[in-house]
């Protein structure tokens, strides 16, 4: 398919790959400076001086500024045309090994940057300055931010990869400062935490490895020969093909993460910071997601049908047992890192269910579920700035103390079991309504999910916020200015995607019925006139 | 037989002929020279030397991708394309590998005995240290073993592959048992390796017999004629090729002959043991290839199933012993086995692009590898402080307590003033010598003697090798251990690092050439060698130096790591290697259009 690629004049995803390493750079070399008058001397540098002191200043400036190139982007591209590759750039890079810097994203891709930029100022904010026990000394939140800034840049070059090779890369790499943000700066595990992470990580992607070499022995070859467009629609043997499904698909459910390699995520989600959680629940395990979507199916499409019963059927289990585990949770963090389990199924639900609106669903709900589960990861982690606890039975009856952040958090959390008014919602009636005509089983048990989530979240919020006020939660604050400024945005966009979720359909309706075409999936069953009629989503049922 | 005089083109020789000059004048310099001013003289000379081979090489290099390469000393020697790649990499590899053997540190002192002759812990030895002497003939048998690594691998003869294996093997026996620490240790090192490598040389030498019986004639390409032409003596063809390969297997470290590899990456002096550890590999890998490619190709269906068996063994066991050694220098060690088996499936895949592939490999390799190896003889371990005897920086006897045989580890430390006669040969400090058991049973040199605590700056002793020591090195040493854990991500393969596109670059030739299930057991042993690096890393920077939690169930209290300043040379040497790793990762395109258009070896 040459002709779904659309190149650029201004180079805005290498912009907005570069910037933040540049910003991440500065952060390193920030000169120590002369001790500023009064401040005490200390090993760990809590005091820092000189530039230093500006860290955060300098970080989320550099992060508003990625948000300004992120809309600068969307303002580039053509949605009317979000099937299409746009703000293309195509340069040599390895040729020897077919290897080409290739980058551009179609409505999926663009939306999942979006997202990353996004979130990153959020993040930024959150580690201002923590309270408790999550506090870090200004020194070592430099480097934290550095690494942030790192990832920033590593989650936006791996949704506009569009060479196969770039793209392995990138999810490789952007696993070694997560590793280092968990296991640097996390709880009391946080080596387990951080090297069970890794090591599952790694796995996965070595096996993909595999899969990706031997792919491009299969296709044209020659100093291009790794670029997605050349290996897709590939006529591979059968079998072949199978083998290379699976080695992709290993990789992705690891990162996902689907049931019954997700053992890795509630224990890097505890550990982690709350921020490092975000992004790594929000936006890095998207890429496993949107490796399926945009790897699995159009390069392997006739495995992907052979094998779409058992995934489906995994993704059905996904739904049940995440929200299983996630109500029977005591550690909030581990009970989002469930909730999320449970949220993926509903993704992989819908991308392997093959109709347009299921897999429109689909990569819609990836935007929505980084921003629901990174807010809910955010407030969980103020919660537990406060009570130095993330454990539930530690709370009880706070509404009445902090009503603010009882309320930010019963929207937050009706988000995550999908109310009609906020995005959530939209995204996870597409999925089912879409599954509903191709795989009608899976679809009914999957409606189950949405009655356990009320479960998880409701009792949660009543464990947490309601009753009487323990005694030793009476002087907490409630939520403060920093912290308005960073639940607020999130919040605000799912309303408004909640209620008006064209522009965002828009970005993802075309690629999402291109990539059912690729597969050769069924007509949808019911169609929902989706892009046209958008706004009345919110008020279908 | 008439004997003809070989009409010698020696331009094409510069490279061999400046580093074995070098080696001979240093020889000469040894005996003539003022001792004052002998190791300048000594080190100027061998960069020189090496330099100037590397210049050699990129002389050579367009008229040779032009031609395709010559046969030089009638075809002794084959100046071709990957002659010359593996001249500049083992050249640059031996350039800094030199600058970190030659780096004395902030201690004053370089990492060799200074009497290698002395008996370790005798009297005669400590007035050698006295008087300050120093073994500057390192330097000359570092080039020596260099101009062998150099031939090995160009050679069309196995004769003179046999010399050529010779020469640089015998210095390096030398080299190993030259450390200033832990003599014993260094010594059994040394006989270890002697008696291994001449066993493997024997089986060399016994298989180039067999295979001359079979065709007449020492010449790879008479020989890959003869494979092709001659019937009826198969047995004597196989068994000839088999005890070649074998011998060539034993110098790369390939199970079931890499025995000796963890004890003398030990014992030996760790500048050393980087200069082996890369330069060897990259000789031997080279002249593997070329007697894989060129001699028997046509054996291909009677030797792939050995060879692969060596290959997958060669990575599982290095990658699954790795993950229980608690020194660094053996978990180093089992992981350049690991390697070896990682380069080895390109080697059998026996496709065009496998050769590219394993030269790649081989950079990739050796300048983590030195890298690596040059950081860990920079982190020391601080001995306790002496009561009563002055205890400057150097002072303390490197003497060791003799252990009798088979006792696990001796090496007690004598904090109450016992060693302040030095001729006593008391030890000073507890862990700095340490008696091997003959048994090269790992963890052979903990120390297991009881530490006195330490209370204040003693005196700096001998690397600090146990994994335990590094813990913490991250908070102490940012610097030093991020270089560190790049090396590390280099060998485990991430993306971005030099290792990885070397890992990529071989398995994708194995794949190419059908050999298919050694990439999959290749990408499974990455995924397990993963583990062993990150827990280093983990140690350095997640894990405080003192009283945190220890990863390792023994807990005894070892003195903590101390990171001497190098004395500038090291330092350069460990940042060209870090430069490389990063370079060779993120912009390999060059390096490998460069290695790629003159990848064609001569028949």
């Amino acid at each position: 398919m040459p002709s779904t690629v659309a190149t650029t004049d201004v180079p805005w995803l290498t912009l907005l790959i570069v910037w933040p390493l540049v910003g991440a750079l500065v952060l390193w070399l920030l000169p120590r400076g002369a001790r500023a008058p009064g401040a005490t001397a200390d090993a760990e540098g809590t005091v820092a001086a000189g530039p230093r002191r500006y860290t955060r200043q300098i970080a989320l400036g550099v992060a508003l500024v990625e948000v300004a190139l992120g809309v600068g982007a969307l303002l580039a591209f053509d949605t009317g045309a979000a099937r299409v590759h746009q703000l293309s750039e195509t340069h040599a890079w390895i040729s020897q090994l077919g290897v080409s810097y290739a980058v551009g994203v179609d409505g999926v891709g663009l939306a999942l940057v979006l997202l990353s930029v996004v979130l990153v100022p959020v993040v930024i904010l959150a580690a201002w300055r923590e309270q408790g026990s999550g506090a870090l000394p200004t020194e070592r939140l430099r480097h934290y931010l550095a690494l942030v800034l790192v990832l920033t840049a590593f989650m936006v070059a791996v949704f506009a990869a569009r060479d196969v090779f770039l793209f392995y890369v990138l999810f490789e790499a952007m696993l070694i400062p997560v590793y280092f943000m968990i296991g640097a700066f996390g709880g009391p595990r946080r080596r387990y935490a951080a090297v069970k992470f890794l090591l599952f990580s790694l796995a996965g992607g070595l096996i993909m490895l595999a899969g990706v070499i031997a792919l491009y022995l299969q296709g044209p070859g020659g100093p291009q020969g790794f670029l997605t467009d050349n290996l897709t629609g590939l006529d591979l043997p059968v079998g072949t093909e199978r083998w290379l499904f699976l080695a992709f698909f290993l990789a992705f459910a690891i990162k996902a993460p689907m049931f019954p390699v997700h053992t890795w995520l509630p224990d890097a989600a505890e550990q982690a910071p709350a921020g490092t959680s975000t992004l790594l629940v929000g936006v890095l395990d998207k890429v496993g997601t949107f490796g399926m979507l945009t790897l699995c199916l159009p390069l392997f499409p006739e495995a992907s049908r052979w094998a779409a019963p058992v995934i489906i059927a995994l993704a059905v289990v996904s739904i049940l047992y995440g929200a299983l585990l996630a109500i029977g949770q005591q550690d909030l963090f581990r009970l989002v890192a469930y909730t999320s389990v449970s949220h993926f199924g509903f993704i992989v639900l819908g991308i392997f269910a093959f109709t347009s609106t299921s897999v429109a669903g689909s990569s819609f709900y990836m935007v929505n579920h980084g921003l629901s589960t990174g807010a809910l990861f955010l407030l969980v982690g103020f919660l537990a700035a406060r009570r130095g606890s993330a454990r539930i039975e530690d709370f009880g009856g706070l509404q009445k103390v902090t009503p603010v952040l009882a309320g930010v958090f019963l929207v937050t959390g009706l988000s995550a079991l999908s109310l009609p008014g906020l995005s959530t919602f939209v995204s996870e009636f597409l999925v089912l309504v879409g599954s509903f005509g191709t795989n009608r089983a899976a679809a009914v048990v999957a409606t189950l999910g949405v009655v356990l989530a009320a479960v998880y979240v409701l009792w949660t919020y009543q464990r947490l916020f309601t009753g009487p006020v323990r005694g030793d939660l009476a002087g907490t604050r409630d939520i403060g200015g920093r912290e308005r400024w960073v639940v607020g945005p999130l919040i605000a966009i799912m309303l408004v995607l909640g209620f008006y979720p064209a522009p965002a359909l828009r970005l993802v309706d075309e690629p999402a019925a291109q990539t059912v075409e690729h597969v050769g999936g069924e007509p949808p069953a019911v169609e929902m006139p989706i892009a046209v009629d958008g706004d009345s989503e919110g008020s279908e049922q | 037989m008439t004997f003809t005089v070989p009409d010698i083109a020696w331009a094409q020789l510069t490279p061999v002929l400046i580093v074995l000059g070098a080696a001979v004048v240093g020889v000469l310099v040894e005996a003539l020279v003022p001792r004052r001013v002998r190791r300048v003289v000594q080190l100027t000379l061998t960069l020189v030397a090496l330099g100037g081979a590397v210049v050699a090489v990129a002389a050579l290099w367009n008229s040779v991708a032009d031609t395709g390469g010559t046969e030089v000393l009638g075809g002794s020697l084959l100046v071709d394309g990957p002659t010359l790649v593996l001249w500049a990499i083992t050249a640059v590899l031996a350039l800094l590998a030199v600058l970190v053997i030659a780096d004395r540190t902030a201690t004053g002192e370089d990492a060799f005995a200074p009497q290698g002759a002395a008996v370790p812990g005798s009297g005669y030895e400590e007035a050698a240290r006295a008087a300050g002497l120093e073994q500057t003939e390192v330097y000359p048998l570092v080039l020596f073993a260099t101009g062998g690594m150099l031939i090995f691998p160009a050679t069309g003869d196995l004769l003179t592959l046999f010399v050529a294996l010779e020469v640089l093997s015998l210095p390096l026996y030398l080299l190993t048992g030259l450390s200033r620490r832990r003599r014993l240790l260094s010594q059994e090192a040394s006989m270890k390796y002697f008696l291994l490598g001449s066993f493997a040389s024997a089986l060399l030498l016994f298989g180039i017999a067999l295979l001359y019986g079979f065709s007449g004639s020492l010449r790879y390409a008479e020989i890959a004629d003869a494979v092709r032409t001659v019937s009826g003596m198969d047995g004597l063809l196989l068994a000839g090729s088999l005890l070649v390969l074998a011998g060539l297997l034993f110098k790369v470290g390939a199970v079931p002959f890499h025995s000796w590899t963890p004890d003398v990456y030990q014992g030996a002096p760790t500048p050393i043991t980087g200069f082996m550890a890369a330069c060897t590999k990259v000789a031997a890998f080279g002249a593997l290839v070329r007697v894989f490619y060129t001699v028997v190709p046509d054996l291909r269906w009677d030797l792939e199933p050995v060879m692969w068996t060596v290959a997958i063994a060669t990575m599982a066991v290095g990658t699954v012993v790795a993950l229980v050694q608690t020194d660094i220098k053996r978990v180093l060690a089992y992981s350049s086995i690991a390697h070896a088996g990682f380069v080895l499936t390109g080697v059998v895949a026996l496709v065009q692009s496998g050769i590219t592939a394993v030269l790649f490999y081989l950079l990739a390799y050796g300048a983590a590898t030195v890298g690596a190896f040059g950081i860990v003889s920079l982190v020391r371990e601080r001995g306790a402080v002496r009561a009563g005897a002055g205890a400057g920086v150097g002072a303390a006897a490197r003497v060791p307590a003799l252990a009798t045989a088979g006792s696990a580890s001796a090496g007690t430390g004598a904090s109450d003033g016992t060693a302040a006669s030095a001729a006593a040969g008391a030890s000073a400090g507890s862990t700095a010598d340490v008696v091997g058991t003959g048994s090269g049973a790992d963890g052979a040199a903990d120390p297991d003697g009881e530490e006195p605590p330490v209370e204040a700056e003693g005196p700096i002793l001998g690397e600090a090798t146990h994994l335990s020591q590094w813990a913490g090195l991250g908070r102490t040493n940012p610097v030093l251990a991020t270089t560190f854990a790049l090396f590390l991500l280099s060998f485990a393969g991430i993306p971005l690092t030099a290792g990885f596109t070397g890992k990529f670059a071989v398995f994708s030739a194995a794949v190419e050439g059908d050999a298919w299930p050694l990439a999959v057991v290749g990408v499974l042993a990455s995924a397990a060698a993963a583990f062993f690096y990150v827990r280093i890393i983990v140690l350095m920077f997640f894990t405080s130096p003192h009283g945190g939690p220890r990863d390792d169930a023994d807990d005894e209290a070892r003195p903590g790591a101390v990171v001497v300043a190098s004395q500038g040379f090291a330092v350069v040497a460990i940042g060209a290697c870090a430069v490389l790793t990063v370079l060779l990762g993120v912009l390999p395109g060059p390096v490998l259009d460069a290695i790629a258009g003159v990848a064609q070896l001569l028949p």
